[in-house]
Order: structure tokens, then C-alpha cells, then sequence
């Protein structure tokens, strides 16, 4: 490398499309990333991301599962041709964060070729005993607040989004707070996929102090969370009745594993039944 | 909308010249049905472990018949070491259980169904008796719903593999399972026959109003042969509710109740990692469009909201009506709830019973006091009520606005609340403008139009051009604050198996 003064990027969240610097002017420098400033969400990010979630919500849930699908292949079209600077932001050995683009990629395509499937999967007609035309359908859950694991930085937080979003709902995706590069750059690339603004949100910060304000706002839906079960955040998503599910503390294995299928998506849809009477 | 009533009905009576007017000529016989053929004991313990027993502090507590204020019996009332020993006798029973020939645990629940046909007018007698609904609903829909819940999951119990392809089904361990007081029988028969279908052993808590049904339940478990500690029932109080859902030997719990109380089961769980099924409170919306048939709607919105005195979680208690036929509608629904005949429910022409509890009819009388104080215009049916036990008449509200807390608060009762909109999108606007997700109707003509409302409705089961319909092969259950996970139905299974993949609960 030359001596040259080269341009260092600051990393910023992703809400609404846009790429903001906290509104509480904070950053901080991750350990795992290389001395590199990274803007530190607050409170009042986490609102402002929920609004965005929520102004995203009709336009994502009510695309087409064949355009949503669409959408997300192109995501992971983008993420192969970031390949070289998401290995450098994932950092550690190169194979092993090569490894990590390759299942990333491999999580988006899995998912990118659901939500057309999901009526047929999670919907049903249902056999009455009367004269109704009765059938159930899947609906998204809403606004999901996401907190993923410290690492696999990246496919950790694939993991849990993807199926959010093949379910139609909108996220709020609190990155990894250890190495939050390779979260905020995924910012980036979903800015350029088509994926519509709001309908994934990234903030990166101190866990510590953001997952209890996830767990408390009211107008998040549900709470996937990277890590075991823990009282504090379920107790407080009781109060407005979230949805609330942990993947498991071995974050390497559910997030490097085959997707399972509808498992991870079937929590955050909901389940609606039409009856309607069959008459001459 | 700001016409003089007088003027509103002249309009509506030109609308509809169809209109008979019987005043008293076709007033009704008493038709009370005859209670001769089944015993109601002094007391009734706890049934554990296949048998019945007082509690071990040996509380107890009455219940009454609210019609008549008269105590029916008395029932234990559980304590923490009766759930103990409940919870135990499930926990010794269900390795046995779950390792039975999946098409032996359906055939159980097919005998338990076959008795409670065979038995049903005991059932409809004393679900009338303890809980106040008129006998015809016990009889038409309560006890026969139950009996078809155990037939429809007796035929899942050798079939679950075919319901979650590839997701290898195991059953959960001990359920705990919390049931409300406006439904008793059924909501039993709602909670235990999916849990036993896949392999559960169960520990239910019936509501303190109405135990007699759940407790003659247990003797047709008895009779059925259910091998002892496969289904145990804790008769008491809130506490005794409290007790079991937080037994630590309890692997899943599923409640049907209040939003208040499903939000502390939620908060006593957390951290537990335990799955939680929560079916809670309801403010459906039931709209009605300009084009729909108002006669029938009329029938409609009487069912959705005077169905079992309108104790039910998704009655249709906000009418939204197109204001183009909000006079005409108002009219005929005025003539038709004056036509609602209230009064004993063991009456088989009784349309409307007793209020299920002092407590409950205070809460009502509240609730309906706030919308008069609010500005809302009350109409109440003139019929007469009986002098003792408890009673509330068939009501209604006009010119209710959103912000009114008769538009806001489940009342759980007979009491409709009437508002309006001009299109469509409003419609879908002031339907979703509540906490609550459980139910909603649509009444209009067109297709196109009962899908584009039905899709946008945030609700988990939506009735169009009907309302209050059931049936154990449709999942029920709701969006947002009225709870998660579903019963009946393919995907109602889903919340009593555990699956591979899955993701760990609260």
C-alpha cells in the first residue's frame, strides 16, 4: 500500500432507507473492528427506526411473495459481488469469513424462495360441518425488533432477518455490538437491492442499553433475539403481548446450519381464518 | 344521521313495508327443559390422579346458579399442594401415555366423544344451571362443539406426522391449561382434546363460576377408561390459576382469559423458555357496507353480540356501519332486539340467559354507565326482567365515537356499540383502532370487496356475511393484544408438539 491518505468510512445506521449518525451523537470503536468509528444508537434511534418499520410495513407485507422473493435474490446478488469488502468487515481468518459470505448468501437464496410458498405451507382449507367456504391464511406479525449475536456477525444476523422478512414483516435489527461492520454494511447493500426503505433497519450500539428499550417499545409486534431465554426482555414484551422467541446461545451452529425450513418464520406470521356461507 | 328518531323510523318503516307488527299476540309458553334425568352432587373434590378428592387445606367454594342466585353445589378449591399432586400425576402419566399406539390415544378421545353425545342433555342442563346461557345454545352449540372437538382430534392423534412433514412431532410433557367461565365444557374440550391428541398429559383449571361441567367431564374421562393422571382437573380460584401456571413441572401452558391476566401469565413465564399459547380479550369490529342485505346483517349483529349474553371474547361489539344505511339499520335493529326474549334460561325458547356473575354484571353496569356519561345514545330493550339473579337487557349504543371506552374496553356483555364510516378505508381505519386482533365481520354483496376488507382487517378470524361461527377444524385465535397461537384446526396442533428446528420460547 502506497502512503497515501486514503478516505476511512464511519460507519452509520441504516433507518429509513437513510443512513444516519445517531441523533445522540455518540459513536464508539469496536474492539473486533479495526479502530474504525462506529456511529452508537440510542433510545431514540430505536424509535425513530420503528417508525420507519411501521411506514414500510404496507408496502413490504403486501408486495407479491414473487416480488418479495425477487427482492431478496437480488440482495444476495449483491452481497456475492461484495464478497471481498464483507470478508474484510467480518475479519478474522479470510476463509472463515469467506465461509460466513458463502452461508449468508445461502440463508438469503433459501429464503429468497419462500413467501410465494408460505399460503400453500402455513394456510390451510378447512373442512367445516356447515355450509362455509372456510380457509386460513398467513399474515406477517408486523414490526419485529431483531438483536443479533456478536458473532458470525453477519450470517448470525442473516439468520434471523431473512425469515422476518420472507414472513413479510418489517425489522429493526439491533447489529452485532462486538463487530457491528459487517450489520451496518449490509445496510448498504440492501439500499441498492430494491429492498423498499424502512422495510429493514439496522442500529448498532451497546446491548446493555438498547435490548431492554426493545423489549419495552410498544409498537414492535414480536422480539427475535440471538442468545438463550432471559427474563428481563420477555418480561417486558408482556406488556403489549410481543411475540417473543430466542434462537439459542450456540449462535455458530444456527447460523452456519441449513435453514429449518418454515420453523423460524411460522412465530412471526399470523395465522387468519375466513368463513364464508356457500348459498344458492 | 341527525334526524329525529320519529322521522328515522317513518323512513325505515317506508323502506321495509314488509314489517308485521305482533305486539303480545304470539307471546311465548314456558318450555323449560326437564332436569329429572341427572343428579347435581352436594360437593365434588378435585379429580386427580383418576380420582376425586378434597382439596388438602380443604377449602371449598360455592357455586351458584346465576339465574336465581340458588347454590348448586360446592367444589373444592385447589391449593399449591393440590396443583402439586395434579402436576405429579400428569408428570407419572404421561411417559405411558405418549408411548401408546398414537392410534390407541384416538380412540380414547373418540369414546370420550361418543359419551359426551350420549350424555349431551345432562351436559346442555347443567352448563345452563351453573353458567346462565339459555339451554338452546348449551344444547345446539356448546355441548355438541365439545363432542366434535374430541372426535376431530381423536382422528390427529395417528395423523401428526402428515400435519408437520418433516418436522418429526414430539408432544411437551405436562400442560397446564387455564379455562374462562363463558364457555366451560367447551373450552375444556378445546384445551384437553389437542393436548391429548399428541401425546400431552394435561392439568386443567376450569373457571371458579362454572366448574360442574368440567367436573362431570372428568367422570366421562372415568368412564371412558382414560388410563389416571392423563387428565387431572384443579377446580378454585385466581390463585389456584396463578399456582399452576407457574408450577415449575409444567412444561407448556395455554390460557384463555382476560388481556390483563394473559399479560401476567406472559411476565411469570419469561425466561422460561416454556412455550405459551394465549387466547385473550376481543373489540371486533363488524362492519356492514352499503350493498349488504341489512335483513340478514340485522341477524348477523344479533348473533355476534347477544350470543351467550355476549361473554364471548370475539363477539362483534363495535358495528361500523356505512352511514348511507346507518338509519335504516339502527331501525331495524331496534325492532329486532326488542323482539329478544330474555329471561330463564332453561327456557328452550329463551334467547337470552343470566349474566354469569354478580362481579361480571357490575362490570357491565360500569362500562354502560361511562358511554351514557361519554355522550353516547343508549337504547335498551323494554322486555321485563326476572326478580332475582343476575340480568342485563339486550343494548345498544348509537352515535359512539372511537375515543369513548365502550368503543375501547371489552364489556362482556350484552352491549353493541354503533359507529360509523363513509368508505371503505375508513372502515379498515377505525376497525384496526384498538389493542385487541381476535375477530371481525364483514357484511356486503360483493366478493372482491369481503377480501380486499378481510385481507386488511388485523384479526385472526374474520366472518363474512355471518358472525360467531365455530368449528374445531378452523383455527381460532388472535392478532396483537388478543393473544398468540391458535386452536383448532391443522395449526392448532402446533401449539401442543415441539418440533425439529423450532425456536425456544419466552
Amino acid at each position: 500500500m502506497s502512503d497515501r491518505v486514503e478516505v476511512r468510512k464511519t460507519y452509520k445506521l441504516f433507518v429509513g432507507g437513510k443512513f444516519p449518525r445517531s441523533e445522540s451523537g455518540r459513536s464508539y470503536v469496536p474492539a473486533a473492528a479495526g479502530g474504525v468509528n462506529v456511529t452508537r444508537g440510542s433510545r431514540k434511534d430505536l424509535r425513530d427506526a420503528v417508525t420507519a418499520a411501521r411506514k414500510g410495513l404496507p408496502g413490504w407485507s403486501q408486495s407479491t411473495g414473487y416480488l418479495q422473493g425477487q427482492i431478496l435474490y437480488r440482495l444476495a446478488e449483491m452481497l456475492e459481488t461484495r464478497r471481498r469488502s464483507m470478508v474484510d468487515e467480518i475479519g478474522g481468518g479470510p476463509a472463515e469469513a469467506d465461509a460466513e459470505v458463502t452461508a449468508a448468501i445461502d440463508t438469503i437464496t433459501y429464503y429468497a424462495g419462500l413467501p410465494d410458498k408460505l399460503p400453500s405451507l402455513l394456510g390451510s382449507q378447512n373442512g367445516v360441518s356447515g355450509p362455509f367456504f372456510n380457509f386460513s391464511t398467513v399474515e406477517p406479525t408486523g414490526v419485529i425488533g431483531v438483536v443479533a449475536p456478536d458473532a458470525p456477525a453477519l450470517a448470525g444476523l442473516m439468520a434471523l432477518v431473512l425469515p422476518l422478512l420472507a414472513g413479510g414483516n418489517t425489522v429493526v435489527a439491533l447489529v452485532s455490538e462486538a463487530n457491528p461492520l459487517p450489520g451496518l454494511a449490509l445496510g448498504e447493500l440492501l439500499a441498492v437491492s430494491d429492498v423498499p426503505a424502512g422495510a429493514v433497519n439496522l442500529l448498532a450500539g451497546k446491548r446493555e442499553e438498547l435490548v431492554p428499550e426493545f423489549a419495552a417499545h410498544r409498537d414492535l409486534d414480536g422480539l427475535l433475539l440471538a442468545g438463550a431465554p432471559a427474563a428481563a426482555p420477555s418480561a417486558a414484551a408482556a406488556d403489549s403481548v410481543k411475540r417473543v422467541r430466542y434462537a439459542g446461545a450456540d449462535a455458530a451452529q444456527w447460523s452456519l446450519a441449513a435453514p429449518p425450513g418454515v420453523a423460524w418464520v411460522e412465530p412471526f406470521v399470523e395465522v387468519k381464518t375466513f368463513w364464508h356461507p356457500v348459498a344458492p | 344521521m341527525t334526524d329525529a328518531p320519529k322521522l328515522a323510523s317513518e323512513r325505515a318503516a317506508q323502506a321495509d313495508p314488509r314489517t308485521l307488527r305482533f305486539g303480545e299476540t304470539w307471546a311465548y309458553a314456558a318450555a323449560p327443559e326437564g332436569t329429572d334425568h341427572f343428579e347435581i352432587a352436594e360437593r365434588y373434590g378435585l379429580f386427580i390422579d383418576g380420582a376425586f378428592a378434597d382439596a388438602a387445606q380443604g377449602a371449598t367454594l360455592d357455586t351458584l346458579n346465576p339465574a336465581s342466585e340458588e347454590r348448586l353445589s360446592s367444589v373444592a378449591c385447589g391449593g399449591e399442594a393440590d396443583v402439586d399432586r395434579a402436576v405429579a400425576a400428569a408428570r407419572r402419566a404421561q411417559p405411558a401415555w405418549a408411548g401408546l399406539p398414537a392410534a390407541e390415544r384416538g380412540r380414547f378421545l373418540f369414546r370420550i366423544a361418543r359419551l359426551l353425545q350420549e350424555r349431551a342433555r345432562e351436559f346442555a342442563c347443567l352448563e345452563t344451571l351453573d353458567g346462565g346461557k339459555p339451554i338452546r345454545e348449551a344444547r345446539d352449540v356448546d355441548v355438541p362443539l365439545a363432542a366434535a372437538h374430541f372426535f376431530y382430534h381423536a382422528g390427529w392423534a395417528d395423523k401428526l406426522e402428515l400435519a408437520f412433514p418433516g418436522g418429526r412431532p414430539q408432544p411437551l410433557g405436562v400442560v397446564g391449561q387455564v379455562i374462562p367461565w363463558n364457555f366451560p365444557l367447551l373450552m375444556a374440550a378445546w384445551k384437553i382434546a389437542p393436548a391429548l391428541a399428541c401425546g400431552n398429559t394435561v392439568v386443567l383449571k376450569p373457571a371458579e363460576t362454572t366448574p360442574l361441567t368440567a367436573l362431570r367431564l372428568a367422570e366421562v374421562l372415568v368412564q371412558a377408561g382414560l388410563p389416571a393422571g392423563v387428565v387431572n382437573i384443579v377446580t378454585g380460584d385466581g390463585t389456584t390459576g396463578a399456582a399452576l401456571v407457574r408450577h415449575p413441572g409444567v412444561d407448556k401452558v395455554a390460557f384463555t382469559g382476560s388481556t390483563a391476566v394473559g399479560k401476567e401469565i406472559q411476565r411469570a413465564l419469561a425466561g422460561s423458555g416454556k412455550p405459551l399459547t394465549l387466547e385473550l380479550g376481543g373489540k371486533a369490529a363488524h362492519i356492514v357496507l352499503d350493498d349488504a342485505s341489512i335483513d340478514q346483517a340485522v341477524e348477523g349483529i344479533v348473533r355476534g353480540i347477544f350470543f351467550n349474553q355476549g361473554h364471548v371474547c370475539c363477539a362483534g361489539s363495535r358495528l361500523l356501519v356505512q352511514e348511507s344505511v346507518h338509519d335504516l339499520l339502527v331501525e331495524k335493529l331496534r325492532r329486532r332486539v326488542e323482539r329478544i326474549r330474555v329471561g330463564n334460561p332453561m327456557d328452550k325458547n329463551t334467547d337470552m340467559g343470566a349474566i354469569n356473575s354478580r362481579a361480571q354484571l357490575e362490570r357491565i353496569e360500569a362500562l354502560v354507565a361511562s358511554g351514557t356519561d361519554q355522550g353516547a345514545k343508549l337504547y335498551q330493550s323494554s322486555c321485563a326482567l326476572p326478580d332475582r339473579g343476575y340480568w342485563f337487557r339486550p343494548t345498544f349504543f348509537t352515535e359512539v365515537s372511537q375515543s369513548h371506552r365502550i368503543a375501547q374496553e371489552e364489556i362482556f356483555g350484552p352491549v353493541l356499540s354503533v359507529l360509523t364510516f363513509r368508505t371503505p378505508d375508513e372502515a379498515i381505519e377505525k376497525a384496526n383502532n384498538t389493542p385487541y386482533g381476535l375477530s371481525a365481520g364483514v357484511w356486503t354483496d360483493k366478493g372482491s370487496r369481503i377480501l380486499w376488507l378481510a385481507a386488511r382487517l388485523r384479526a385472526g378470524v374474520v366472518w363474512n356475511n355471518t358472525f360467531n361461527r365455530f368449528d374445531p377444524g378452523s383455527p381460532f385465535g388472535g392478532f396483537r393484544e388478543s393473544g398468540f397461537g391458535r386452536e383448532g384446526g391443522r395449526q392448532g396442533l402446533r401449539g401442543y408438539v415441539q418440533l425439529d428446528g423450532e425456536l425456544l420460547g419466552a
